[in-house]
């Protein structure tokens, strides 16, 4: 029978290593998956890792790949500072949702002014939608206890559910022919997040987010409010001694973390995607959570965490249209990194004992 | 620079297989919304893929992504094609319009079709089918076999071509039976088998014993056979029920036109053009019916299916009201393509609102 035994002392150096070894593990077994589908594995590796960033057309994936990683950073760095105090905000897709909804409201209701303040209120807006959104869960946590994970996870099924109903309904482009979705919001020059430099990727959520990664970086190491966050995140108690507002803390966290889902959401409505639709978002509110943690909740971790994230989805992409890796296969070796990285994590704060069964 | 040259010759000499004469096989690409697998929309594109490949064998090269995203990321999948050398992209969902004239606008030498839009450009072309004529079928056929006049439709986007396939399917139960009712529920999804075998369920429980889908799995069917209903493969033939609760199918027979265009971008003679095509070519079919359908209704809906073949009956023909009252089409009057690809209204009849 196997047993669990925790360490007393867990390694801080194979903390930090885990991610690599994740990264490492994932290789080897997505390359004898990729090999039993009948497809070259160092093809398939390089074309996934190597090919995007280094390949031919790397002038393109470069870009793309900033495209892809801004928002996962974004509102991992949010989550990072809530998970760290044991705040569980699982529902940045609806924040994230919610934060494109405000901002591409606001925007559409002055459509078609030609003024560069439109882009800023939008921007505010995009913030103040997620933050609202963030707020539920918080209020509900701090008056009536509610779980702010269940309550933060269901509210994306509510923001999804209104987001068809804007994309079918109040936000639906008048010009449409009677098709869903809202007016283009990258093709009307007042709210257009275009590429800052052209061919680079860079757009102002891109901005955004590194500007991001450095604030999360400050706060946590230099202000007191980091200080708070991380020591309630491992001594509840002393927190409470030390005068932490356990509640504040959480519309605190909730709040941060809602308002850049929020952003991130604005940045993409009004950028890459364009259009307020039915299928606005692709889960980066959830894959971002798996960004936050394989950063190990560090600001600069994340930064890479989001990167290599993004590079799974842009290689991932590449792979298949190149070498005809099935699109499950993908899935499947993005869900090993997460496995890996969960495994490795369990063995670095526990111990494996071999113990004779007790009948 | 001498370096960089001989880079460039390496790279145009290992760049994939050339004929003799220097002549490089065609690429064709296709984007997918949902997996191969989904046994309904994408399974169906995917197979005229597979005909594209056997048509034309070794002169053909072609490349698929599955389970695209509608936005930013099918941007990326269609540049990443075209850089890739593709001479001719199809992207098969609706959601891929406005990526599609972007990406196009970018890669003039590159040829698009999308399926199911309305914008074209000079190197962009869109192309659907008259499902709307399949709809007029199954209408007949399950306004002649509901037991309990109430057939249930399990719609997905309140888009015109959904709203279309209501009316047309609606309009040719009625008329062979007054008395029936369409249940209509919208699930806002094309794919997704939980959300499909829910809207099912919730169906027959309202007492439907028919069951129309316009999503793209086979959950409802599996729903159906569960609760002994009948239904209709959707997209695709959906044989596997065919013991059980599958008396027909509506089949999007795509490969003739993708190999038509294929062959197009061959001859240099690939022009920007709208299609909307249906029983007449063959890219509406229906699936064999079986014997739960009795024979005399069977040999009507083949007489149908003949006679929109043929171009003698259009499924919208007058008189046709729309729901509240007002007169769409009158006695005799067809409906032109421009009105029924804007198709915003149910006719008169039909119960419920469509939601916006």
């Amino acid at each position: 029978m196997i047993a669990l035994e925790k360490r007393p002392n867990p390694s801080a150096f194979w903390g930090y290593l885990t991610p690599l070894l994740a990264v490492v593990a994932t290789m080897i077994a997505g390359g004898l998956m990729f090999a039993a589908l009948g497809k070259d594995p160092f093809q398939s590796l390089k074309l996934i890792f190597w090919d995007p960033i280094f390949g031919e057309f790397a002038f393109y994936y470069r870009g793309q790949l900033l495209i892809k990683a801004g928002p996962l950073i974004l509102i991992a760095i949010g989550l990072s500072l809530g998970f760290r105090a044991g705040i569980w905000n699982i529902g940045a897709e609806g924040q994230y949702v919610m934060g494109a909804i405000f901002g591409a409201a606001v925007g559409l209701a002055l459509y078609p002014a030609e003024t560069r303040w439109i882009f800023p209120l939008m921007v505010v807006f995009g913030a103040i939608g997620g933050f609202v959104w963030a707020m539920i869960p918080a209020i509900l946590k701090t008056k009536f206890n509610t779980n702010e994970i269940l309550v933060s996870l269901l509210l994306v099924y509510v923001a999804e559910q209104f987001l068809a109903k804007m994309a079918f309904g109040a936000l639906r482009n008048p010009d449409g022919q009677g098709f869903p979705g809202s007016r283009n919001l990258a093709q009307w020059s007042s709210s257009s997040n275009s590429e800052i430099i052209a061919g680079t990727g860079i757009h102002y959520g891109v901005v955004a987010a590194t500007i991001a990664v450095l604030l999360a970086a400050i706060l946590l190491s230099r202000h007191r409010i980091g200080f708070d966050i991380r020591i309630m995140g491992v001594a509840p108690k002393a927190a409470a001694f030390s005068g932490v507002n356990p509640q504040r803390m959480v519309f605190f966290c909730l709040g941060i973390s809602g308002a850049l889902a929020g952003l991130a959401g604005l940045f993409e409505v009004t950028g890459p995607s364009g259009q307020i639709t039915d299928s606005f978002n692709v889960g980066y509110g959830f894959t971002a959570i798996i960004v936050a943690f394989l950063g190990r909740l560090n600001p600069i971790g994340i930064l890479f965490a989001g990167l290599l994230i993004g590079l799974t989805y842009i290689g991932g992409d590449a792979a298949q249209a190149g070498i005809g890796l099935p699109g499950a296969a993908i899935q499947a070796f993005q869900g090993m990194l997460l496995f890996f990285l969960l495994a490795f994590d369990l063995l670095t704060q526990f111990r494996i004992r071999w113990a004779r069964a007790t009948a | 620079m001498k370096l960089r040259s001989i880079l460039a010759a390496l790279a145009v000499a290992v760049s994939g297989p050339a004929f003799a004469d220097g002549h490089e096989p065609t690429k064709v690409g296709f984007v997918y919304v949902g997996p191969i697998g989904d046994g309904g929309w994408t399974y169906e594109h995917h197979q005229g893929l597979l005909a594209v490949e056997e048509e034309f064998g070794d002169k053909v090269e072609t490349m698929y992504v599955e389970n695209v995203p509608e936005g930013a990321d099918a941007e990326r999948v269609m540049t990443q094609m075209a850089l890739q050398g593709a001479d001719l992209i199809f992207t098969t969902s609706f959601g891929y319009m406005d990526p599609t004239i972007n990406v196009a606008a970018k890669f003039p030498d590159v040829k698009f079709e999308h399926a199911t839009g309305f914008k074209r450009a000079d190197n962009v072309s869109t192309y659907s089918a008259r499902f709307y004529e399949g709809r007029a079928v199954q209408g007949h056929i399950a306004g002649k076999l509901t037991q309990t006049n109430k057939v249930g439709y399990i719609a997905s986007f309140p888009i015109p071509e959904v709203i279309r396939g209501i009316n047309s399917a609606y309009l040719h139960a009625q008329k062979v039976n007054p008395d029936v009712e369409f249940n209509i529920i919208w699930v806002f999804t094309w794919f997704d088998p939980t959300k499909e075998a829910d809207a099912a369920k919730a169906l027959i429980d309202q007492g439907a014993d028919i069951i129309l889908q316009h999503t793209d799995s086979t959950a409802p069917l599996a729903a159906a056979e569960e609760a002994g209903v009948l239904g209709f493969g959707q997209a695709s033939d959906m044989a596997a029920f065919t013991e059980t609760s599958r008396i027909g199918s509506i089949i999007d027979n795509w490969a003739p036109y993708y190999i038509e265009r294929t062959r197009a971008v061959m001859d240099g003679t690939w022009e920007s053009v709208d299609t909307w095509d249906g029983m007449d070519t063959g890219m509406v079919e229906m699936g064999a019916m079986t014997d739960k359908i009795p024979a005399d209704v069977q040999a009507e809906a083949e007489a149908m299916m003949a006679a929109i073949a043929a171009g003698e009956y259009h499924p919208f023909t007058g008189p046709i009201n729309k729901q509240d009252g007002s007169v769409w089409l009158a006695e005799g009057e067809v409906a032109d393509d421009g009105a029924l690809a804007g198709l915003s209204f149910y006719i008169e009849g039909v119960t419920g609102d469509i939601p916006n």
